[in-house]
């Protein structure tokens, strides 16, 4: 992204001009504008962050502890002298977490773009009835997490649910199962509530790059005789890349931090737990606000781990 | 019509206005399964008729776990924003600094005539928490006709027993209802798993988790035998999904007409004697199976009353909590939603045993139920609890023999005991 030079500028690196009264007298302004925003932020998002990573560090039972008490760093790795592991480095439980929360993320994530890019191509193309459909396919996106969850877990009932039976009569699922009593398929259905319900999100987002390419490339491309696969290889990919890699951020911070849709449909279930849900079990079934925060900063670090990774990416790419 | 309109207009402004006038609205945290929330209002409602206050009573989640954590969540902030917590027998030393102390407000009378055992786990430290409001332990259901049916005369004795004949009816029923299961219970991995798990377990005499010296006892053969007898249900009289099942899964299976036997609390008694259900007329209720020496056991649960420590209204909140739990108004509950009262008195009652005649039969079972390690393991029941129930799920779901599971279980709960309970 480059800025050009008449645009209010924050950044006190400008190399010193002629005009320096005036930008100065700019960014003034800019920061005198900017300041509302930015005290908002420190207090919604920097106070409870600094709070939560300073109760990290100490031992801290709401129902129990008037106040939180130094522990250093025992909430992350303590070991007893019996050899045991304390920490939440040390939980197989939290490994257990992560682990579940990478496959439901990746498995989750991949799907979504493919399907998101088909509709929205589907959706761009000069078909009748486009606006209805776009309409239709956002349906699921509307409808609040905790309803379509709940709705789905009916759905998957081993009773009455219309998935278990077809499952039972097709022979994929015997007496009495359903695809989330079976540990071995539960985060995979619990996926594909994900995928039916953010495809649409993802759809509209690539909709939107997909409405920024110009038409007139696309007649040029036909004057010069490029099939529909070539066009879409070497034309729709490239120039849709930026608008993807946005809705890929996107998606993959949100599918990090899942809680409600897997929480609603499995509970406190080790083979669904994600790192969120561990991490409400601590804090609030547990009552451990340090050993809680100590998981929070954990998910905390993981994310911006991935953020950083997209944004840098993002960066080599543009330049 | 109009005038009508008027009329009513007029009276609601009127009784608004001297509802602000003398009484106060109190909220009220109670309760939402089975015909919970609906016998809650009944009886908030009638003291609001009788003192002129008003009372409005909350939505609560349906599992105990979840209520737990949001209510730690509202003392923990010093909230004052719910008055009166239905409180759950294992929460008192959880909870008890952000509760009212009522030894001052509650007679001495009042209080003797309640279950003593029930009064002592809500007195922490000197200090009354809740007043018992009605108790709970799990029983075994079973349907009359089909019993009769399969030409078996009374309920099973030992979980052997319920096995063979669980088999037996399941094999002939599915014959012309293919959803038909023998047993259901709580198999969903949260407090209710801990319950069943530990009937199972303190049945077979393998102990109660943790010894009240607050040694980890869990680790033991006698254990390892139930819960293998445990996992040998599931997939065969039990469904697969008994893992996905809390306690209103199971009675909705069980009510629906599709299983021969159940485990679950009184309540699920006048849930299922309710007009339309298919099976009202057709239950039974036992003792729950004993293990291979007999012995039966039930965990305790139940429910208590308590004032949030930091109401604004402490004065009408104590009321309510005196109201709802006299005698009077646990007698009606008993009749119409069979709850069990903690009064001993009302157990002799002719009116109550006529509306739930296994209060009488089953009395003993209510009085010599087995408590979960909550008293010898303070603020860290929860944990214990949660290994607990997880570790069995492991078994139920196949995903580890019990013997591991039991290994690692120990090893967790030496974790979660770290530097002492």
């Amino acid at each position: 992204m480059t800025h050009s030079p008449t645009e209010p500028q924050l950044s006190a690196a400008q190399p010193p001009r002629r005009t320096r009264g005036l930008e100065a007298s700019r960014a003034r302004t800019a920061f005198w504008l900017l300041l509302p925003t930015l005290i908002v932020l420190a207090l919604v998002a920097g106070y409870p962050l600094l709070r939560t990573i300073y109760l990290s560090f100490t031992d801290y039972n709401i129902n129990t502890d008037a106040h939180p008490v130094w522990a250093g760093l025992s909430n992350y790795w303590y070991t007893t002298d019996e050899g045991i592991g304390l920490g939440v480095l040390q939980s197989p439980d939290w490994w257990r977490a992560v682990g579940n929360t990478l496959r439901f993320t990746v498995s989750s994530v991949v799907l979504e773009t493919l399907l998101g890019l088909a509709l929205a191509l589907v959706i761009n193309s000069k078909i009748r009835g486009k606006s209805m459909l776009r309409t239709a396919i956002l349906v699921p996106w509307a409808i609040p997490t905790v309803v379509s969850a709940q709705m789905w877990n009916w759905m998957y009932n081993d009773s009455f649910g219309i998935l278990s039976d077809w499952g039972q009569k097709l022979g994929i699922l015997g007496q009495g199962q359903s695809f989330i009593s079976n540990t071995d398929t539960a985060l995979w259905a619990l996926v594909a509530v994900d995928v039916w319900k953010t495809a649409p999100f993802m759809a509209l987002l690539l909709l939107a790059g997909l409405q920024t390419i110009p038409s007139d490339m696309y007649e040029a491309a036909d004057v010069d005789g490029a099939s529909k696969v070539t066009q879409f290889w070497r034309l729709t990919l490239p120039l849709l890349t930026p608008a993807l890699l946005v809705a890929l951020i996107f998606r993959t911070l949100d599918a990090l931090r899942v809680f409600d849709m897997p929480y609603v449909v499995k509970g406190n279930s080790p083979e669904t737990m994600t790192m969120s849900i561990y991490a409400r079990q601590q804090m609030f079934d547990n009552a451990q606000f340090g050993y809680g925060s100590a998981v929070s900063v954990l998910i905390f670090l993981i994310i911006m781990l991935f953020t950083v990774g997209y944004i840098t990416s993002l960066r080599v790419r543009f330049d | 019509m109009r005038k009508l309109l008027h009329l009513t207009v007029l009276t609601t402004v009127a009784a608004l206005g001297s509802a602000q006038a003398k009484g106060v609205t109190l909220s009220f945290a109670c309760d939402s399964v089975g015909l919970g929330y609906d016998q809650c209002k009944k009886g908030a409602d009638a003291w609001a008729a009788k003192t002129g206050n008003t009372v409005k009573v909350l939505q609560v989640p349906k599992e105990t776990g979840d209520r737990l954590a949001l209510y730690q969540q509202q003392l923990g902030a010093r909230s004052a924003d719910v008055d009166v917590y239905m409180v759950d027998v294992i929460w008192p030393g959880l909870i008890s600094q952000h509760l009212l102390d009522l030894s001052k407000s509650v007679p001495k009378t009042v209080l003797s005539q309640h279950f003593p055992a029930i009064v002592q786990a809500n007195t922490v430290n000197g200090k009354l928490v809740g007043v018992p409001w009605f108790t709970d332990a799990g029983v075994l259901y079973y349907r009359t006709d089909l019993m009769k049916k399969y030409g078996y005369t009374s309920a099973p004795k030992t979980w052997a027993e319920l096995a063979t004949m669980a088999k037996k009816i399941q094999d002939g029923e599915r014959k012309t209802n293919s959803k038909f299961y023998g047993y259901v219970f709580q198999g969903k991995n949260n407090e209710s798993l801990t319950c069943n798990a530990l009937e199972w377990v303190s049945s077979f005499g393998g102990g109660d988790i943790v010894d009240t010296s607050g040694k980890v006892t869990i680790n033991n053969p006698k254990a390892l035998a139930a819960l293998q007898a445990a996992q040998s249900w599931v997939g065969s009289i039990t469904p697969e999904a008994v893992t996905t099942y809390g306690e209103e899964e199971a009675r909705n299976v069980w009510q629906a007409g599709n299983a021969a036997f159940m485990r679950n609390w009184p309540y699920a008694y006048a849930a299922g004697q309710q007009k339309g259900s298919v099976i009202a007329g057709k239950i039974g209720v036992a003792a729950l199976p004993g293990g291979p020496g007999g012995k039966s056991a039930a965990t305790l649960g139940g429910w208590q009353l308590a004032v949030n420590g930091y109401s604004k209204h402490p004065k009408e909140a104590v009321d309510l909590v005196l109201y709802l739990t006299s005698s009077a108004e646990q007698k009606r509950r008993a009749i119409e939603a069979s709850y069990n009262p903690t009064l001993p008195a009302l157990y002799k009652d002719a009116a109550v045993l006529k509306a739930v005649p296994f209060f009488g039969s089953l009395y003993d079972v209510f009085t010599n139920a087995v408590a979960r390690p909550a008293a010898t393991t303070k603020s860290k029941y929860s944990q214990v609890s949660n290994a607990f129930a997880s570790s069995v799920y492991s078994v139920l779901t196949k995903k580890a023999k019990p013997a591991d599971a039991l290994k690692s279980l120990e090893t967790q709960l030496a974790r979660a005991k770290g530097r002492g309970w």
